[in-house]
């Protein structure tokens, strides 16, 4: 599904992203771990051509991202609150997202009556606007919204970090029932390694823009993580 | 403690991203405020020469006489345009400074503001030319400082009113109506007014009285702060009630109403837009200085294209030249939602177009002053739908300033909202149309100009496929820069 080759990102002499080869199946839940700076958010933000990357290209679905914009509507995205209009109310957010992909408000009021338990009745009906809402209610709100009009890649990043345990928890469900879809592709990247292994059925590690670890989700697979993280393993 | 505090508004002042503008901008700009510096010491100079010669009596009488518009002109000028200094306190309210000390800081600060500074260019100059001209020094210097007290308390008055708007539309209510009855020989204010500033000249001792009121409103203004400095006091941001609203009206039009539905809200929600919008309903009466013959150099036909083009473009100048910048703060997910550039770029201007077409339905009130008067609105309309419309978003993709939706007091006067860059691209939207207007009207006859103008806008409305192609494309180009621009919050 996505396919990035000599992809690499320079800004003056320091490499923040050096990725050789890299391969994403369609259908697979992608982990990206990483400490600050590993280069995560860069990487998703050359797969939605946010940024320009210094050599190499992504292709997403065979679609060249840099060069063409046929990508965009079977992709999604929540990096961070710029991707929320802040003077729309989530309601109008959620139809404007919805009709930008197609999606009928019908049907955006079904896909997010499936969400009542994730926004905790602090979402819908408040009378507040996207920039009055707290960080973690507008996180919810922009993470909904990718799920608007089935796409087919879904990128997350960050997507833990600001919310409450028991959102945590939900999200965890949500996205696994997403990664379940055979036809889904999701890309989470977070920090917290025991949230990433429950979800991901393929975890890769950043170091400082390169890809040092790729494995597959397997019982071990925390411990291994811990162990790298805490610098015991070369 | 000082020395901290000053370091930092040194560093937030020379680092911030507006500054950072190329080197020969940053000399235009230092020529222009030259410019306006010597037009208002020329101004303070000949003030008492001009009012002299003009016959009304004493200068420095009739400076008194009308001293209370001037303080309360200012008053207002403060409160639509100066910035409050709360916003940079955040940061400092956990560490270990004493409240007392940001506070003092905070609105020390404001006492080097612009809005005071700049009153010296009318009172120095002024003071000096009364002690040339012999008037005893005693009585003008505790005149000046009389003076110098009062401006500086409307700064700290501003303070305080600010907080309070119960407070201020009321003032400014009741002084306008002070203005209209003296205007109209009612009821002179100015009577009771102006023997207490003659009495700073006449008796100097008096000068104490308005630095025991400077003392007063310092006073207020500090322990207002002090007490309201709480987050979700004094420094809390005002939360409006939030409103689902559908427009289905617009559902008709596919994705482009989607986007103009965007718009609207964009519009109506924040403050910034609004006051854009405004100020573009103001452009409507632009025409009136041209059309009524109230200023005789803009009797010639040529100024009437001109006019016609301010009256019709009033939006198209004010909200369209920062296009891409109103959606700044949401640009990243514009970029990657399932949204073609050339939808977005064509949705704008339709918006453009649907507000020209509006202003100039408007401006039906112009064929009062005749029919060639509403034909220039007409032609400057047309230019503007087939020319300036591509040109607005043409230059847009070069202006990289982000926009603060929120915050209302920078639409004039930062340097943020109104830089020369964005000045000097309305050049070729209004010297182009004269120019043409020029040639016709000089080699065909006046007609003939108006027809000219408006034949080269069609031209450019037919080529619209092709314009949208390269402007799309620069766009493409400049996307990456003015993503990383929109970053960096001002």
């Amino acid at each position: 599904m996505i396919h990035a080759e000599n992809l690499t990102k320079k800004y003056g002499s320091q490499t923040v992203l050096d990725i050789e080869s890299l391969e994403i199946p369609k259908g697979q839940s992608f982990g990206l771990v990483g400490n600050n700076g590993a280069g995560k958010t860069t990487l998703f933000s050359l797969l939605l051509d946010l940024i320009e990357p210094t050599t190499g290209s992504i292709t997403s679905n065979g679609v060249p991202v840099r060069n063409s914009e046929a990508w965009k509507p079977f992709t999604s995205a929540f990096i961070d609150e710029t991707f929320l209009i802040g003077y729309l109310t989530p309601e109008e957010y959620f139809y404007f997202i919805g009709e930008l992909r197609g999606q009928s408000r019908a049907d955006v009021d079904a896909l997010l009556s499936g969400f009542t338990d994730f926004f905790h009745g602090e979402i819908l009906g408040q009378k507040k606007y996207l920039r009055d809402l707290s960080k973690g209610n507008q996180k919810k709100v922009g993470i909904v919204a990718t799920f608007i009009g089935s796409p087919e890649v879904v990128i997350l990043d960050e997507p833990f970090a600001n919310l409450d345990p028991t959102t945590q928890i939900r999200l965890k469900k949500i996205i696994r029932e997403l990664a379940a879809q055979r036809e889904v592709t999701v890309l989470v990247s977070s920090h917290d390694l025991i949230h990433v292994t429950e979800v991901c059925q393929r975890i890769v590690v950043l170091e400082k823009g390169k890809i040092v670890r790729d494995i597959e989700t397997t019982p071990e697979t925390l411990q291994e993580l811990e162990l790298f993280f805490a610098g015991e393993t070369p | 403690m000082f020395k901290h505090f000053i370091r930092l508004q040194w560093k937030a002042f020379f680092r911030s991203a507006s500054f950072k503008t190329e080197i020969w901008f940053k000399i235009l700009m230092a020529i222009g405020a030259l410019y306006f510096i010597l037009v208002f010491l020329s101004l303070g100079v000949g003030a008492y020469f001009i009012i002299e010669k003009s016959g009304l009596g004493d200068p420095l009488r009739v400076v008194n006489q009308f001293l209370i518009y001037y303080l309360v002109a200012d008053l207002y000028m403060r409160y639509m345009l100066q910035k409050m200094p709360v916003l940079n306190i955040r940061p400092l309210l956990y560490l270990p400074v004493s409240k007392a000390s940001v506070v003092r800081f905070s609105l020390g600060k404001t006492v080097l503001s612009f809005f005071n500074i700049s009153h010296a260019f009318f009172f120095v100059p002024f003071s000096v030319v009364l002690l040339i001209k012999g008037y005893p020094a005693a009585s003008v210097i505790s005149w000046h400082l009389a003076c110098l007290a009062l401006i500086f308390t409307n700064n700290f008055l501003n303070i305080l009113i600010n907080n309070v708007d119960r407070i201020f539309y009321p003032l400014i209510a009741v002084l306008a109506l002070l203005g209209i009855a003296q205007y109209y020989g009612w009821f002179d204010v100015t009577a009771y007014t102006a023997p207490v500033f003659d009495l700073f000249y006449d008796q100097p001792w008096t000068a104490v009285l308005p630095w025991l009121l400077l003392g007063a409103a310092m006073w207020g203004a500090f322990s207002y702060f002090k007490k309201h400095m709480y987050l979700d006091a004094g420094l809390a941001t005002k939360k409006s009630v939030g409103k689902t609203e559908d427009y289905t009206w617009l559902n008709r039009f596919g994705n482009l109403g989607t986007f103009l539905k965007n718009d609207i809200k964009l519009i109506k929600r924040n403050k910034r837009s609004k006051t854009t919008v405004l100020m573009s309903v103001l452009f409507i009466f632009y025409g009136l200085l041209f059309f009524t013959g109230g200023l005789e150099v803009y009797e010639s036909p040529v100024w009437r294209i001109f006019a016609g083009i301010f009256v019709s473009g009033g939006f198209l100048f004010s909200f369209g030249q920062y296009v891409p910048s109103w959606d700044s703060s949401y640009y990243p997910l514009m970029m990657s939602q399932n949204i073609q550039y050339r939808e977005y770029l064509s949705s704008k201007w339709w918006l453009i177009v649907i507000a020209t077409g509006i202003s100039t339905v408007l401006a039906a009130f112009y064929l009062y002053f005749g029919w060639e008067a509403y034909l220039a609105v007409l032609v400057g309309a047309v230019y503007n739908i087939g020319i300036n419309s591509y040109l607005v978003l043409w230059g847009g993709a070069y202006i990289k300033t982000p926009i603060d939706l929120t915050s209302n007091k920078k639409a004039f006067g930062d340097k943020q909202a109104f830089n020369v860059k964005t000045l000097l691209l309305t050049i070729p939207k209004l010297l182009l149309p004269l120019l043409v207007y020029w040639l016709g009207a000089f080699f065909l006859g006046d007609t003939a100009g108006f027809i000219l103008v408006a034949l080269v806008g069609v031209l450019g409305f037919a080529f619209k496929e092709r314009v949208f192609r390269m402007i799309e494309k620069i766009y493409k180009k400049e996307k990456y820069k003015t993503l990383l621009a929109y970053k960096q919050k001002a």
